[in-house]
């Protein structure tokens, strides 16, 4: 048998692999999470997963090309409101900056705060719809009866035309839904039902 | 390789605690090697049941034996569960792993074996949590959580207000720890306890595959402990990680479930790689063929999988550039895997083959898996997929390479190492027999699901029109037949334990080369209390 080495030390070794590798499983854990807000940015960004972008002012020139946007408006359970849209659609043309309105009445007879979300479909568009001007950025509180009008103003990138993922499309949706909110966090409305455990 | 020395064991020093603190708390690997294979049976005999319950009412049209679709689902989804992370990671990693990996490396035992001891309690916790989960409300009005295994939201939180979905994440937490902790004493042992004289570059492969897998654990798991994390707050106390009503947003869930999810099916392929390559280079008393390309080819698997994950969300609204990129790398892992299915008929070709019981599995495993990689070629494409998504085809892929390439490497790593880790001998009859009718019983269960996939039937549903009778007939009759051989198995297993017949050192002759085998069968208690050293012959490398 060959003589054997002075080998380091086993235990000390097996300590090393240990630690090395229990800071490769926290920082994995650590990446999981730190991707929510990265994610969050990403979409954001991008437009991704059907995400408006936020913009100011139309860039270039409007284009002749047009194409149809539906508005769709949901109220989620919890929430005694009633919100519609002034018009169900509009004929845009693309990089032509457009505002519709939207109205919401609390049916309610006390104070309801609420906070919507919204959404492009197809997802694909949200890398070209800009949003200059929206009510959803903030919750709006309204006090019995009350009724509000809302602006959306927003344009379409008439890149959406050259680019090949969205070349064929001629209509969108963007979606909105009003969820029951208290500090930017959903919550069960005051006026639920007892028994309702969840806003959504 | 060729061994210089061997064991010195010293009869003497045959130190076997009482019964209770052998079994449970147990830090010798072999013993807890063997609680995992007994826990992977025993978890595995419960999902089966799922299973039939599952086949029995898509026998036929209708509702014949669940009053509840839902039930049905919790079903699907406790099968689902317990097969992938309570019986083929408990079996191939746990079980096997444990017994062989310090056996092969010529370690005295693995690095940590109290740690080893908490992995394996762990996984017994976590199942118990997922078993209770079976009986607690999920979905209003129904027992259990029916979210399938990828437990995605708005299903699993506003979905299954109940408490079945929590007992579920607890289970996946629990078991999830386990693996995460056996996977560093795996690393821990494979780098630093080898021979002297074992280089990498002369470890058997399936040490070279448990090394892989166990980097996927460690890579991969952390990401569904933090996702699973974060469902449970957002069901139980008010974060919307997932919910849009707070800005979150339910795809980011399938995004981190599948960065996840694909790593976790090479987690459980890997060690079976690593397994059927000794026994097709035992049976034809070669080396393996190409054991560098290999040994490296897993490495690609396990490097490449985690860059395909999107390919099991091409319906999501992924960019065309996006889908593009998915297709492309998905397909690039089917350059390793054929390097490997090639070295193993390339092993075969010109051997001096014997098809023993555990060839017989093993030679099965490479034809049935081949069957499982082209489906998954076809599902690759994006534009294909739109078609098969979430269908009976995409069922019948994954139980090719699973339930048929897995699943038969754990019955071929019994047969060829029971009597290594027993001293007992199966009859080689019945492990033959146990091969055909679960060839033949699999095959008649899942093939015909390629058709029903192909003609519009969905994934986890209850019922179904009566166009898809037939065939889904057909598949139920199969998996008779596979129960079928679970019996002979098991009447297989007896016989073994009733014959006065024991087995030799050595029972499989000249092919078999890895360390193990210079050990008396069963293996002392301590091995290796002199080290064996290495000695290097490129020539026999295997």
């Amino acid at each position: 048998m060959p003589a054997q080495a002075p080998r380091p030390n086993p235990a000390r070794q097996a300590r090393t692999t240990l630690l090395a590798c229990l800071g490769l499983v926290a920082f994995m854990v650590g990446l999981s999470f730190a991707f929510v807000p990265l994610y969050n940015l990403f979409c954001k960004a991008t437009g991704y997963d059907g995400t408006p972008l936020v913009g100011s002012a139309p860039t270039g020139p409007a284009s002749d090309a047009r194409m149809t946007v539906h508005f769709d408006t949901n109220v989620q359970a919890g929430l005694p409101w009633r919100f519609v849209a002034e018009t169900p659609r509009v004929e845009a043309r693309l990089g032509e900056t457009q505002t519709v309105f939207f109205r919401v009445t609390n049916t309610a007879t006390v104070p309801t705060t609420g906070i919507a979300a919204f959404n492009v479909q197809p997802a694909l568009m949200g890398g070209f719809f800009v949003k200059i001007q929206c009510f959803c950025f903030n919750e709006q509180t309204l006090q019995p009866g009350e009724t509000m009008d809302f602006p959306v103003v927003f344009y379409i990138e008439p890149a959406a035309r050259t680019d090949p993922n969205t070349a064929a499309y001629s209509e969108m949706t963007l979606s909105y839904s009003y969820f029951a909110s208290k500090n930017g966090q959903p919550t069960a409305a005051l006026a639920t039902p007892a028994g309702t455990t969840r806003a959504n | 390789m060729a061994v210089a020395t061997t064991h010195g064991h010293d009869e003497a020093h045959e130190h076997v605690p009482p019964f209770f603190q052998r079994w449970f708390n147990s830090t010798n690997h072999k013993d807890i090697g063997t609680l995992y294979l007994l826990f992977a049976f025993s978890a595995g005999i419960v999902g089966a049941f799922l299973s039939f319950g599952i086949r029995m009412e898509m026998e036929a049209p209708g509702l014949q034996y669940f009053s509840n679709p839902q039930t049905y689902n919790v079903f699907v989804t406790g099968h689902g569960l317990i097969m992938v992370f309570f019986m083929v990671m408990p079996a191939l990693i746990g079980g096997f792993g444990n017994w062989f990996v310090p056996l092969m490396i010529g370690a005295p035992d693995m690095a940590f074996p109290r740690m080893n001891n908490i992995s394996f309690w762990l996984t017994v916790a976590g199942f118990f949590s997922l078993v209770c989960s079976l009986f607690v409300e999920g979905a209003p009005g129904a027992v259990g959580a029916g979210t399938g295994w990828t437990v995605y939201p708005p299903l699993s939180t506003a979905g299954h207000p109940g408490p079945a979905v929590d007992f579920a994440i607890f289970a996946l937490h629990l078991s999830g720890a386990g693996s995460i902790l056996g996977a560093i004493n795996f690393i821990t042992t494979i780098l630093n306890m080898r021979a002297p004289g074992m280089t990498l570059h002369k470890m058997p492969l399936f040490a070279w595959s448990m090394l892989v897998t166990a980097f996927l654990l460690l890579l991969s798991l952390p990401v569904l402990a933090g996702a699973i994390t974060m469902l449970l707050t957002d069901r139980n106390f008010g974060t919307t990680f997932f919910d849009p009503a707070g800005g979150g947003d339910p795809i980011l869930y399938q995004h981190l479930f599948w960065f996840f999810g694909h790593p976790e099916v090479y987690i459980m392929i890997l060690p079976a790689f690593g397994i059927v390559s000794h026994i097709i280079a035992t049976f034809s008393k070669k080396p393996v063929f190409g054991y560098l390309a290999m040994a490296y080819a897993m490495v690609a698997i396990g490097v490449v999988g985690f860059v395909v994950w999107a390919h099991h969300m091409y319906t999501v609204g992924l960019s065309l550039q996006t889908q593009s990129y998915f297709v492309f790398a998905t397909m690039v892992i089917a350059v390793p895997t054929g390097v490997k299915i090639f070295s193993w008929i390339a092993t075969m070709w010109g051997g001096s083959i014997r098809f023993t019981a555990a060839m017989h599995w093993a030679v099965g495993f490479v034809f049935l898996f081949t069957v499982g990689g082209v489906t998954g070629v076809i599902l690759a494409n994006a534009a294909v997929d739109r078609y098969l998504h979430d269908t009976y085809y995409v069922v019948a892929h994954f139980h090719y390479v699973l339930s048929l390439g897995a699943v038969f490497i754990i019955f071929a790593g019994v047969y060829y190492w029971f009597p290594k880790m027993t001293g007992r001998i199966i009859p080689e009859w019945a492990g033959k027999l146990h091969f055909w009718l679960a060839f033949i019983g699999a095959n008649v269960l899942f093939f015909p699901m390629h058709f029903l996939g192909l003609a519009g039937m969905p994934r986890r549903y209850a019922d179904y029109p009566e166009a898809f009778a037939g065939w889904h007939w057909v598949a139920t009759m199969g998996g008779h037949i596979f129960a079928l051989g679970m019996v002979v198995f098991v009447i297989g297993i007896v016989l073994a334990f009733r014959s006065k017949e024991r087995a030799a050192d050595n029972p499989w002759g000249e092919g078999a080369t890895t360390l193990e085998w210079t050990l008396s069968s069963p293996p002392p208690f301590h091995q290796y209390e002199t080290l064996p050293v290495i000695v290097d012959e490129p020539s026999h490398a295997h």
